[in-house]
């Protein structure tokens, strides 16, 4: 497969060129295809060039000591997501794993710096999606910081939760973060987190309040 | 008959992300428009949910007490 000029158009650091400054670009990247689950960069390893996805999704995650994994992005095509180990030089803040088979454009760590001196699009480009991230990561952080959103989360399951003999409305995680005023991202890790204390489980289709008791003392807490 | 994830076609643009994250087969491209397949199969990993950019493909859940926490 070769880059499809609009394809690299469509990259935000690549925005903006004329057709011959993408044609020089598009000189310099290589193909790469990995299959599912595969590792495509360990947290700590530097790197060596900038990937692109052209097809595929690849999560962007890290591991506690405890070996608890926090997705932090997922990254669909036409984005990056190693972006930061390129521009510092520094190791990788995070690993990135192919959630499904992938297809990646990349740029070496050489070849992206010839490329910043030559083109001044390209490195304007580049601070704004460095900007971007930054927001991007500054908001993940305030999204973490989530004990008051799970007390909104409990309080939710609690006043939907049937006994099994009628059947209720369906809840989409999307439905529970329109209530709790947050987003799906935040209800998933907080119906994990609930479910890692034992106060639910989560099977298939249904979400299984085990302790009815601790949810409403976790809703009395965030009031 | 299983419950399945839900597609809202007036959100969904065939990008086929979430085809090809699925590991059970739930999800394919039929004549280029993501289909929902039943099967047992279906884990309800949510990863069709959490790929799609638009929203367009969620996995309702139903809320219940447990056996041993109803009154």
């Amino acid at each position: 497969m070769t880059i499809q000029r609009e394809f690299l158009e469509s990259i935000p650091y690549f925005t903006g060129l004329d057709a011959t400054e993408l044609d020089s670009v598009r000189q310099l990247i290589f193909e790469r295809t990995v299959d599912r689950n595969e590792i495509i960069q360990f947290e700590g390893e530097s790197a060596e060039a900038l990937f692109f996805i052209a097809s595929g999704a690849v999560k962007v995650f890290k591991t506690s000591a405890e070996g608890k994994e926090q997705i932090l992005s997922i990254a669909r095509p036409g984005d990056s997501f190693n972006d930061i180990a390129i521009f510092d030089d520094g190791p990788a803040p995070a690993s990135a794993q192919t959630m499904s088979p992938v297809v990646l454009y990349g740029i070496s760590k050489n070849e992206i710096q010839t490329i910043l001196r030559q083109h001044p699009q390209v490195a304007l480009n580049t601070i704004r999606v460095l900007v971007d991230r930054t927001r991007q990561l500054v908001e993940l952080v305030e999204d973490l910081s989530f004990r008051h959103v799970i007390g909104r989360v409990a309080k939710i399951l609690l006043e939907h939760a049937g006994d099994g003999t009628s059947p209720r409305p369906r809840l989409t995680q999307q439905d529970m973060a329109a209530m709790a005023g947050t987003v799906r991202e935040v209800v998933a890790r907080s119906l994990k987190a609930l479910e890692d204390e034992g106060v639910i489980r989560l099977e298939r289709h249904q979400i299984k309040i085990a302790d009815k008791e601790a949810l409403e003392d976790m809703v009395a807490a965030s009031v | 008959m299983p419950f399945m994830p839900q597609i809202d076609k007036d959100k969904c643009d065939n990008c086929g992300l979430c085809v090809s994250v699925c590991t059970c087969g739930a999800l394919v491209y039929i004549e280029e428009t993501v289909t929902v397949i039943e099967t047992q199969a279906c884990g309800w990993c949510m990863m069709c949910e959490a790929v799609c950019p638009l929203g367009a493909i969620t996995c309702p859940f139903e809320i219940v007490l447990d056996e041993v926490t109803r009154p």
